[in-house]
């Protein structure tokens, strides 16, 4: 194993392995510090820094942070590593790299056929060193767009997945959520409902009731039911019309053995779904969560940084051509991410490692009860990914998601984005929010006061 | 003359109300969320902030549970106080030395071990461990005794989390752990409890080898459907040898919601 280090006016830091180095030049947050891995002050963690920037892009390719023949995760992206893709920054680097993406010649084109060609790894690495300003630059010049029943991901776009969950599975609580919902522009990343559990039986019936409603009012959006993996395969083999199939999953072989998952039951359940051809506008089936602390909290993070894990996830996730993929930033805790400040940090290292990997980020902007973060907390970090051009957020009720208990955007934070810049849903989904009359007609986004007509008719019978 | 016009719009979809706790149809300032739900907002954060710091209250929680004949012991994880146990979530899995010296003790007592061992854990909020734990136990038990299930003393463990469950679980030779455990709280529901269900609990087990019922509270799951759901999960896995992402919750769902019926489709 290499070792490496810094020397500065005398004082020369060293570093272990690549591993540590990386692990010792990630900005401050608690999980690191809990695995025991964090640098041991500010200063230590800035020679890191420097001496990470002097790390060559390719080194990445030779020595593996996690062993290749340990981990499955590390053999996907070893093999699948594009050196043809790669060329163009292969003598860089990671300072030079970082300096090349802020360049003029990284552009949208040049940063799309590059993808390929950049291991998470790298990626992680380069966010390391970078300021909140440059993770926002560089991803807003990242463009994925990915189809299924419209077009997510364009230029100008800003969509929301519609997140109607209810305690109990209620219908017509779901229902209720999902009118709140489309009432105020959303939905077109997904209309998904996280179920209380994971019964077979219960599923199958959301399932059909999101198709019924979907189809109904002639929506052009996706539903995903947020079950585990095997349980979708079980619904779609019982002829349930599922449109997406969503997973959990981490940057390690271990981790994603702790969610019950490997590479080939993904494969198996994205087969499943694309064999449906539900997809009317194209075939990214798959929905796939993450969030930096998954591998720690599973004890299956070998020592590697949390944010490390986290973009070895995406490697993963792109692999199944996945409609949508979104760090859970605030979820985990405050034993991975403390506080607000460190919160925001993550989310847009996160949307900025996936968008350079070629994933279609999107982010759960969020915070538990337990975590040092408020409001204002998630205002920051909304407007921030905004600008970054996040490709959807979520929309929950007034914030309040009563089944999962944790508070994440809200259908009016999501319009608040849309209307200071000027961002618009999905084509097909704004042409839809028009004709139904959710939008009034005309070039801004202005809601309707009254009700548009077929859903007026639903809610006439209730008292 | 005109009457100044109000500067929020109210949304004609009030009566969905009825069907949901979730923030809908708050109106809007603009696009904006209105003063009055904002500020309301700002108070439930308040209060389930609050939540996540009240201390689990252990003498009645006893009391309670021996008035109905069960043998109590109270444990402590190795997370010595609240701000620990918020960062250090190792230390809320495994129970502190004494705990375990003690448990060790009681488990020496009883050769041939249990069928299953009831583990009660404060969690993240221990409001749902006092309004829950002992309806549900009393629905589930009640179920188990029936059955001639060979149940362990009642284990309360102070700063617990799930995991913590393991370790009990192995060292009074439990066959299946489940554990009572107070859910992070919500805005609206700083008292939701979960149940994680592990067969051949060891330490070092993973969530994967668990069963979860969660979101049992007075406004959510009852606690008779969740003893009925956990009671069907235990047997499974009795008669199964597993517990986790292998085995489904197949119990019957109720007529309503397994029909999918709703407002919007049908009519």
């Amino acid at each position: 194993m290499t070792a490496y280090s810094h020397t500065l006016g005398g004082r020369t830091q060293r570093f272990r392995s690549l591993k540590d180095l990386m692990a010792k030049a990630s900005p401050k947050r608690s999980g690191d510090t809990l695995a025991g891995i964090a640098a041991k002050d500010d200063e230590e963690r800035v020679l890191a820094q420097m001496a990470l920037a002097e790390v060559p892009l390719k080194t990445f390719l030779s020595e593996a942070l996690i062993p290749y023949e340990q981990d499955e995760v590390t053999r996907l992206i070893i093999d699948g590593h594009d050196a043809a893709a790669f060329t163009p920054v292969a003598h860089l680097t990671v300072g030079d790299f970082r300096d090349w993406l802020l360049s003029d010649a990284a552009d949208e084109a040049t940063l799309a056929a590059l993808a390929p060609g950049l291991t998470p790894e790298m990626a992680a690495a380069v966010s390391k060193i970078m300021r909140v300003q440059d993770l926002i630059l560089v991803a807003q010049k990242c463009r994925v767009v990915t189809r299924f029943r419209n077009t997510i991901g364009l230029k100008g776009r800003l969509s929301t997945r519609l997140q109607p969950n209810h305690p109990t599975d209620d219908p017509s609580g779901i229902a209720a959520g999902i009118v709140d919902g489309l009432m105020y522009g959303s939905g077109d990343a997904v209309i998904g409902v996280n179920p209380a559990t994971d019964s077979v039986a219960a599923v199958i019936t959301l399932i059909h009731m999101l198709d019924a409603i979907i189809t109904q009012y002639e929506i052009p959006a996706q539903s995903c039911v947020l079950t585990h993996v095997t349980t979708s395969i079980e619904a779609i083999n019982r002829g349930a019309p599922v449109d997406l199939v969503f997973q959990s999953i981490a940057g390690t072989e271990s981790a994603n053995a702790g969610f019950g998952i490997n590479l080939r039951i993904l494969e198996e359940a994205r087969d499943a779904a694309r064999s449906l051809k539900r997809g009317a506008a194209g075939n990214n089936v798959m929905y796939f969560e993450t969030g930096q602390g998954s591998a720690l909290s599973a004890n299956a993070h070998h020592d590697l940084d949390q944010q490390t894990c986290e973009a070895r996830a995406y490697a993963v996730a792109r692999k199944f051509e996945p409609l949508l993929v979104n760090t859970v930033v605030g979820f985990i805790g405050p034993e991975y991410l403390y506080d607000g400040g460190q919160i925001v940090r993550a989310g847009l290292e996160d949307h900025f490692c996936g968008k350079l990997l070629g994933v279609p980020m999107g982010c759960d902007i969020c915070y538990t009860n337990h975590a040092e973060a408020d409001q204002n907390d998630m205002d920051t970090l909304l407007t921030l990914l905004a600008v970054a051009g996040v490709t959807y957020i979520m929309g929950v009720p007034g914030s309040d998601d009563i089944m999962l208990n944790y508070q994440s955007t809200s259908f009016h934070d999501a319009l608040y984005a849309r209307r200071v810049l000027g961002l618009r849903p999905a084509p097909e989904f704004e042409a839809w929010l028009q004709n139904v009359g959710v939008f009034e007609r005309g070039e801004a986004l202005r809601l309707s006061e009254t009700l548009p007509r077929p859903f007026q008719r639903a809610l006439s019978s209730l008292a | 003359m005109d009457r100044p016009k109000n500067p929020t719009v109210a949304n004609p979809w009030q009566a969905l109300r009825q069907f949901t706790r979730a923030r809908i149809a708050l109106g809007r300032a603009g696009t904006s969320l209105p003063t009055g739900p904002h500020l309301e907002f700002q108070l439930a954060h308040a209060r389930a902030r609050d939540a996540v710091h009240h201390p689990l209250a252990i003498e009645p929680l006893r009391k309670a549970l021996e008035q109905r004949g069960r043998e109590v012991i109270a444990l402590h994880s190795a997370a010595g106080d609240r701000l620990i146990y918020l960062q250090r979530p190792d230390q809320g899995r495994r129970l502190d030395l004494d705990s375990h010296r003690r448990l060790e003790e009681r488990a020496s007592r009883s050769r041939g071990g249990f069928d299953a061992a009831f583990v009660i854990a404060d969690g993240l909020s221990a409001f749902a461990i006092e309004e829950n734990a002992v309806p549900f136990l009393d629905a589930v038990l009640a179920k188990l005794d029936h059955g001639g299930w060979r149940i362990a003393p009642m284990v309360i463990v102070e700063q617990g989390r799930v995991a913590v469950g393991d370790e009990v679980g192995q060292v009074l030779d439990a066959e299946t752990v489940a554990v009572l455990i107070g859910e992070r709280p919500g805005l609206s529901s700083p008292d939701s409890m979960g149940i994680y269900l592990t067969y051949k609990p060891r330490v070092g087990a993973t969530d994967a080898q668990r069963n979860c019922i969660s979101n049992i509270r007075r406004e959510g799951m009852s606690c008779e459907l969740a003893a009925h759901k956990l009671d069907y999960l235990m047997s499974e896995a009795r008669r199964r040898k597993l517990t986790g992402v292998k085995l489904k919750d197949e119990s019957e769902a109720p007529s309503a919601i397994a029909a999918g019926k709703n407002f919007l489709i049908g009519s």
